[in-house]
């Protein structure tokens, strides 16, 4: 047993760190919020330089990391700084595909996810679907060489900002088969695609999306036409070992400001970290986030493990995630007390994006359920 | 022991229901049902709408112009009207200022001040908080300093609800410093549009403009708009507390919303299957569903008892704490009701007039900010750490 990280993966975690600690600003995160864009391009372009992104790929893929742990790592210090550049669109979901999946020739835009030059995102989820990841009314026909593509996508991360899409389409099946789910490139330009963009409650961007006869080409097709679900259930993990990840950074975030704010605001004559009402109630989040890492260490510990193993522990971090994140943001406006309450004031702001993470890539009850199904497969 | 209401009380409800049908307009009520943000038209509307029925002071006596209502009518319009989703009303001027006048203030207050309320002349915010001073609410420190036939006011209050439409603010203001904090506080009426005063909004987490700081800079204040003694502002202010029973649990309102969650709950589906059929769904519905059909009960259990008075704060605390809990665990079962499209979040769709494309089902459109703006419920009109903090001392004695 050893739960130290490598040293290169160590100063990795510091140098990122150390840039958002020192130019990554929540009043400019917000600002950029706002934009059309949705995040800072300039940002991206600094992360890129540090190798941020490129810590997403393997070596095979042109980066230099791509492990469950590099994941981890990263992940949390974004959401220490409640970073809302688009990781998880372009490098987790949109990249991760490609080197799940891509051809040689596909493979090569890694190179510019990496460089921080394209945007991704990943049109999956539907208005019907939910959470459910297998759910696709989408559908792809052959036509000729190539595809014809209908139906419609929802909340589309980065959906507006992207370059190229990731579409997901039937190619047989009913709406929620696992077989017959096949994944395309799609340009965010192509005829026939349209973009609604609009911002999320918590700083970042998404987009429904209509496919209304979109063609793409034979090499628009990634991996076997009909067998992308193994893929997709491999990424959206991942996507969720990242969420997990993110989510411990914002909650101890959220956490640190509490103790602060326990140790300085006054009421009655004394610090307010003085009522054992709340010095209980700090404690339980404190052991809770505790609990929230160590589900992400088994979560990445266990990813290169059998498709259950990874599965099971994905959705407990992810569940925990959920769970305490809850817990932390509803805790910290709490003892704060209405100050928390203000848009001016960070910790509402964390809040805000520990709670939505519970809505992305399934939430409590989700893999809760999740899990009892795996469960009965794995014995 | 008999759960029914009694036929004057089923008659009541009755026209109570005859009356919201007739005088909510769809619309109205639409906007209440999504979270959408209400304007000051819309609130001083339904204001007037029910005052000209009579039934806007429900509990004021008839010699003021009240409907003089039972408790127990109190909370049947309650729950009617919430689960009609008619506003609610705005409760500075009606609830919180109106008692104390009665009691305290003098004949010719009373008189200029009690019809303004009820015909909407005078919209009324609370000024209580200030900065330094908010569960400890005795510590505040902005101060009325008597000049000749005037107070000379000077200080901060701040979270003002709805400020930025009041006419007058009622204000807790220091007027002693000798003995305990408690001893030196005084209750004053200011008219907003006196010089020296500053209204600067407050946003909100999730982007509204809901309370605001108001600064005071050497503001006169002419002397008879003191309520009552000089320094005897805190009673005043306690006896509102103690006073102000109904509607602390905010049980309609929960019903009305618990109700909307059941809605969307028909509307989703989980491949193919409504979410309500969902056994971890169905199961957190039934959970808060009978806790508040037991909160209902124990509200009723508090308006109908005759000596209810004597144990009124704590009561009202107990009230006040499941009631914001209930309410809470609401928003947290609708949020995971739409699922994914707690994320989008087009602020302008909330307003009047948007004729955007919605993101996603209309139902979901206000649910996450409703979230996050509730976490105030069990924030302000002292926290619900200050409230069990009542019960300890007052019930249990420790
Ligand atoms: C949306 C909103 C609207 C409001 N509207 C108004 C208004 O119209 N008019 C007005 O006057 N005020 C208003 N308030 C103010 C509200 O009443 C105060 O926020 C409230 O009294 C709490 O004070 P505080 O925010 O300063 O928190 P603090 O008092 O600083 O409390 C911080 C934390 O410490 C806890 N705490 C404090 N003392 C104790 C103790 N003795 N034991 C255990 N825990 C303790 C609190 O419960 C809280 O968790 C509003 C507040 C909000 C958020
Ligand atoms: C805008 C605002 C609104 C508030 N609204 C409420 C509210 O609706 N309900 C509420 O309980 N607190 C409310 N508070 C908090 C409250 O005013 C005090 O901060 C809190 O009660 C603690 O006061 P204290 O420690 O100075 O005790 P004191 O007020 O000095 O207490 C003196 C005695 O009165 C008792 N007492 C305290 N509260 C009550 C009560 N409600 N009824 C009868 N006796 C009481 C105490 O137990 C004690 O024995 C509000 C605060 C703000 C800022």
């Amino acid at each position: 047993m050893n739960f130290t990280h490598t040293e290169e993966r160590q100063l990795f975690k510091d140098s990122v760190a150390r840039l958002i600690a020192d130019t990554y600003t929540l009043d400019a995160r917000n600002k950029a919020a706002e934009t059309d864009l949705g995040f800072s391009a300039e940002k991206w372009a600094q992360f890129a330089e540090l190798g941020a992104i490129g810590a997403l790929f393997s070596e095979d893929d042109g980066g230099f990391g791509g492990a469950p742990f590099d994941v981890t790592v990263l992940f949390e210090e974004l959401g220490r700084g409640l970073v809302n550049e688009p990781f998880l669109a372009t490098a987790i979901l949109g990249g991760g595909l490609i080197a799940e999946l891509g051809n040689t020739d596909q493979k090569a835009v890694i190179e510019e996810i990496i460089a921080g030059t394209k945007q991704f995102a990943f049109a999956h989820g539907e208005p019907k679907s939910r959470y459910d990841a297998s759910h696709v009314e989408t559908t792809a026909k052959k036509s000729g060489e190539g595809y014809v593509l209908n139906g419609a996508k929802a909340i589309v991360l980065n959906g507006g900002a992207a370059d190229l899409l990731v579409v997901s389409a039937r190619s047989s099946g009913a709406a929620w088969d696992e077989d017959g789910l096949s994944l395309f490139l799609v340009p965010a330009d192509a005829a026939g695609l349209s973009r609604t963009a609009y911002p999320s409650i918590d700083g970042l961007h998404a987009a429904e999306i209509r496919l209304d006869n979109v063609t793409v080409g034979a090499d628009a097709l990634l991996g076997g036409e009909g067998k992308a679900w193994p893929a997709v259930e491999k990424v959206i993990a991942r996507a969720n070992l990242a969420l997990a990840s993110e989510a411990i950074g914002a909650m101890e975030v959220a956490r640190d400001m509490t103790i602060e704010y326990l140790k300085t605001r006054k009421q009655f004559g004394v610090v307010i970290g003085k009522f054992q009402a709340l010095q209980h109630r700090m404690a339980t989040v404190l052991l809770e986030i505790e609990q929230a890492r160590s589900s992400v260490i088994n979560a990445a510990g266990r990813f290169d493990g059998s498709r259950v193993e990874r599965e099971m522990a994905v959705s407990a971090a992810k569940t925990l995630a959920g769970k305490i994140g809850r817990l932390v943001a509803e805790e910290a406006i709490q003892m704060h007390g209405g100050i928390a309450m203000t848009w001016e004031y960070a910790v509402g702001h964390f809040a805000k994006r520990l709670v939505m993470i519970d809505h992305m890539f399934g939430d409590v009850d989700y893999h809760v359920a999740r899990y009892v199904a795996l469960s009965k497969e794995a014995a | 022991m008999d759960l029914s209401f009694s036929p004057e009380d089923l008659a009541f409800q009755a026209e109570v229901r005859a009356f919201l049908k007739a005088e909510l307009s769809p619309a109205l009520a639409d906007k209440v049902r999504h979270n959408k943000k209400l304007t000051k038209e819309d609130m001083v509307g339904w204001h007037a709408t029910l005052n000209k029925r009579g039934w806007l002071a429900q509990d004021w006596p008839k010699q003021y112009g009240g409907a003089d209502w039972t408790p127990v009518q109190q909370q049947i319009f309650d729950d009617e009207a919430s689960m009609a989703n008619a506003p609610r009303i705005i409760p500075f001027g009606l609830k919180m200022l109106a008692p104390v006048l009665m009691k305290f203030g003098t004949e010719e207050q009373k008189a200029h001040y009690l019809p303004r309320i009820l015909d909407g002349t005078d919209w009324w915010c609370q000024g209580y908080s200030e900065p330094g001073a908010g569960s400890d609410l005795a510590s505040l420190k902005t101060r009325a300093v008597r000049d000749g036939d005037h107070y000379v006011i000077n200080g901060q209050k701040t979270w003002t609800t709805l400020a930025q439409y009041a006419d007058m603010i009622f204000c807790l203001v220091r007027t002693g410093t000798e003995g305990k904090p408690q001893e030196g506080i005084s209750f004053i009426l200011v008219d907003m549009k006196s010089p020296g005063i500053t209204v600067r909004p407050i946003i909100l987490l999730e982007g509204t403009h809901e309370v605001n700081e108001v600064f005071f800079d050497n503001v006169r204040v002419p002397a008879e708009n003191l309520i009552g003694e000089e320094n005897k502002g805190w009673t005043y202010a306690k006896y509102l507390l103690t006073h102000e029973r109904t509607n602390i649990a905010g049980v309609g309102a929960s019903k009305a919303a618990l109700a909307e969650v059941k809605r969307i709950a028909k509307a989703e589906t989980v491949r193919g299957v409504p979410l309500s059929d969902d056994p971890y769904f169905a199961a957190r519905v039934a959970q808060v569903e009978m806790e508040l059909d037991a909160l209902s009960t124990t509200n009723l259990r508090v308006l109908s008892s005759p000596d209810a008075a004597a144990s009124a704060g704590s009561i009202s605390s107990m009230l006040k704490i499941k009631g914001t809990e209930i309410r809470q665990s609401i928003n947290d079962l609708a949020r995971r009701a739409i699922g994914p499209y707690a994320m989008p979040f087009v602020s302008e769709a909330l307003e009047e007039g948007y004729n955007g494309d919605p993101v996603g089902p209309e139902y979901a459109l206000g649910v996450a900010p409703d979230y996050f703006n509730n976490r105030k419920i069990s924030i302000f009109g002292g926290s619900n750490e200050i409230q069990r903090g009542i019960i300890s001392k007052m019930v249990m004695g420790l």
